[in-house]
């Protein structure tokens, strides 16, 4: 496994023990908000009161989970987060799809259908990926009120769809290009068409970039507060929003231990599906550098 | 009525003229070879006839139909590529079947074209792998095997064994050859190896910088260059190219070369090989072509019954190649190939005697680079 030759002076083994103990260290310094994150979310609310942080919990309880997910108030409504997870899911999934889908697809008009002024379209659209959220709030907010699709959660699927084609077209695009135009050209002359080549010959061997748009459409969108809290009605709010008035709601004595449970319910589908398609996220990435 | 015929087709991307009016067209059954060296525009002009890349004028007719404006998969036309560009997803049957498949032609006869095609390419075994899983012979194979299944009138192969080993590559081309006979199609062969051009072809296109130089059977093309540039490009080692001084007069005109610390050489033109040109040009000097295998060491039991006109020279290096010795000496202001049987003894500085055969010998116009004789 390990195909490195070290040097094996004890001066030299003494050092790498230093290195492992503060990396060591290092990774315990990050990992330290999170073992407070679950261990409070573990506690009854008078051990959080009485205890240290760090401390483990006397009587551990799953109750503060399940007043979050089910019914702890957010604002006026004391339903818990899962409407608000639900929500989340209704606007991430096709906004991630339809994103993609018109990211490959740009991805290939501008590589294998080169136009006159492909590359300027293609330099606009990664304009696109330097916009900050805040400076299109009011202009998007106007569309919207003109398409008749304030408050809802069309309009909301529609800002993110908008803002992501940037990021998926760049990620086909760069895919795509590494791709030979022979492919495309032995197509034509088998007589397939822009669609037909799309769909039987550059979509099936898209798998890693498909994995990689995913996983960054998915994080961005379901960790999105701005435009969620900006642009959704009041029952299609996502759960970053419904976090944020959970932990704000202010109503007697403040509930550490749900508002960590709420929190890690919110997180806890973005932490999934890196761990499920992690690997072939980094694959996706280098795809195309080192040639197969 | 011709199989292909190109008229008078130009091609320019912004400024730049990568064809310039190439007209040629073959008949039903032909082997044509488009060869030179890289840019020359053999490619633009395949891509050209298969729909790929629009022509900025002039007309493309296949079978007598004008396809100028039609888009690739609307002429009849399959393309052999040089990275084979095999769809990577799909099985070997897959691929060889795409192409029906998108004409719509009937499941049974699809795995009927399949069935045919593998037999005769020898890949039947293969036929449920992915392209990934075979090799690099094996994937030439199969990317024939996909142009053969449609049958269309003509077949276009852009350097299809460039991406072979040597060895490989030579048994291709023998198969490429057996295939054409046995199946009498058209085929378009874009290449830059002129072996391949001289093995395969019926006739040769040789191009440079966007024109048909000269278009001809391996024979012609290779005996009766059209100019200098078709003469250095055909053949290998290539042809030597030695400025002589014409004088004489018709019937008698000789050539004088002059080497550095030798005699100066006195090589008569055979009065067969004259044309009018020549007497424009005597006392001039014009540039002598000669073939490594006009050369031929000095027999010395034939004595005076020995063909050809002798000289002899200092070699400078030996190169055997097995089959024949390749030597290098001076003649003239150059150092000249000289190809000679496997048996010659000769060491590097040693003086060899050789005879020219000057029946074959070409005359150049020393600036245009034109034939003279």
């Amino acid at each position: 496994m390990d195909n490195v030759i070290r040097a094996r002076t004890p001066a030299a083994r003494a050092w790498r023990l230093a290195l492992h103990l503060v990396l060591i260290l290092a990774a315990l310094w990050y990992l330290l908000p999170l073992a407070v994150m679950v261990l409070t979310s573990i506690k009854p609310l008078d051990e959080i009161g009485a205890g240290s942080l760090l401390a483990l919990p006397d009587n551990p309880t799953l109750a503060p989970w399940l007043k979050a997910w089910g019914s702890a108030c957010t604002g006026m409504r004391c339903d818990g987060v899962s409407g608000y997870f639900w929500n989340s899911f209704a606007i991430v999934i096709p906004a991630v799809a339809i994103a993609t889908l018109i990211g490959a697809l740009n991805g290939y008009a501008l590589t294998k259908w080169r136009f006159k002024g492909a590359e300027l379209v293609f330099a606009m659209m990664l304009f696109g990926c330097f916009i900050p959220f805040q400076v299109i709030l009011l202009p998007m907010a106007q569309t919207l009120g003109w398409l008749g699709l304030s408050s809802s959660r069309v309009g909301l699927i529609f800002v993110h769809v908008v803002f992501g084609i940037a990021f998926t077209t760049l990620f086909f695009r760069n895919f795509y290009v590494s791709i030979p135009d022979e492919l495309v050209s032995a197509a034509k002359l088998d007589g397939a068409g822009f669609f037909r080549i799309f769909w039987r010959i550059l979509l099936p061997v898209s798998k890693p970039i498909i994995v990689v748009s995913v996983i960054w459409q998915f994080t961005q969108i379901w960790n999105d507060f701005l435009f969620g809290v900006a642009f959704s009605g009041h029952d299609t709010q996502p759960v970053t929003v419904a976090l944020n008035n959970l932990v704000n709601t202010s109503t007697g004595v403040k509930e550490y231990n749900v508002d960590m449970a709420a929190a890690m319910i919110a997180a806890l589908p973005t932490l999934v599906v890196y761990v499920l398609a992690g690997k072939y996220f980094v694959r996706g990435l280098t795809a195309g550098s080192v040639k197969g | 009525m011709s199989a292909l015929e190109i008229d008078n087709v130009c091609k320019e991307f912004g400024t730049t003229r990568v064809l310039e009016e190439v007209s040629l067209a073959i008949d039903s059954g032909e082997f044509l070879i488009l060869v030179g060296p890289s840019g020359c525009g053999k490619s633009t002009l395949m891509n050209a006839i298969a729909g790929l890349e629009p022509v900025t004028s002039g007309r493309i007719l296949v079978g007598g139909d004008d396809i100028t404006w039609r888009t690739p998969a609307e002429r009849d036309i399959a393309m052999v590529f040089q990275s084979y560009a095999l769809y990577p997803s799909m099985t070997v049957r897959g691929n060889i079947a795409f192409g029906l498949e998108m004409r719509k032609v009937p499941k049974a006869e699809r795995e009927a074209a399949v069935e045919r095609v593998a037999d005769l390419l020898q890949i039947s075994h293969l036929l449920d792998r992915k392209p990934a899983q075979l090799s690099g012979g094996q994937r030439q194979r199969v990317a024939m095997g996909r142009a053969l299944a449609r049958e269309p009138q003509i077949y276009l192969f852009d350097e299809p064994l460039s991406n072979l080993d040597a060895k490989l590559r030579v048994e291709m081309r023998t198969e490429i050859k057996k295939l054409h006979q046995r199946l009498g199609t058209t085929i378009v062969y874009v290449t830059h190896d002129q072996i391949e051009a001289m093995t395969l072809a019926d006739s040769i296109a040789v191009m440079r910088d966007g024109r048909i130089l000269q278009l001809g059977s391996p024979d012609e093309v290779y005996n009766n260059p059209a100019d200098m540039f078709v003469a250095g490009f055909m053949g290998s080692p290539s042809m030597n190219f030695i400025e002589a001084r014409l004088d004489g007069e018709s019937g008698a005109y000789r050539l004088h070369i002059a080497t550095d610390g030798e005699a100066e050489l006195t090589l008569p033109w055979p009065a067969s090989r004259e044309t009018p040109a020549l007497a424009e040009y005597v006392g001039r000097t014009l540039t002598l072509g000669l073939r490594p295998e006009h050369f031929a060491e000095e027999d010395a039991r034939l004595g005076d019954r020995a063909e050809g006109t002798p000289l002899s020279a200092r070699v400078s290096v030996v190169e055997p190649t097995g089959a024949d010795i390749l030597l290098r000496l001076p003649l003239g202001d150059t150092e000249i190939t000289a190809r000679v049987g496997p048996d010659c003894r000769v060491a590097p500085g040693e003086r060899l005697g050789l005879r020219v055969d000057m029946r074959r010998a070409v005359l150049f116009e020393a600036e245009t680079e034109a034939r003279l004789a």
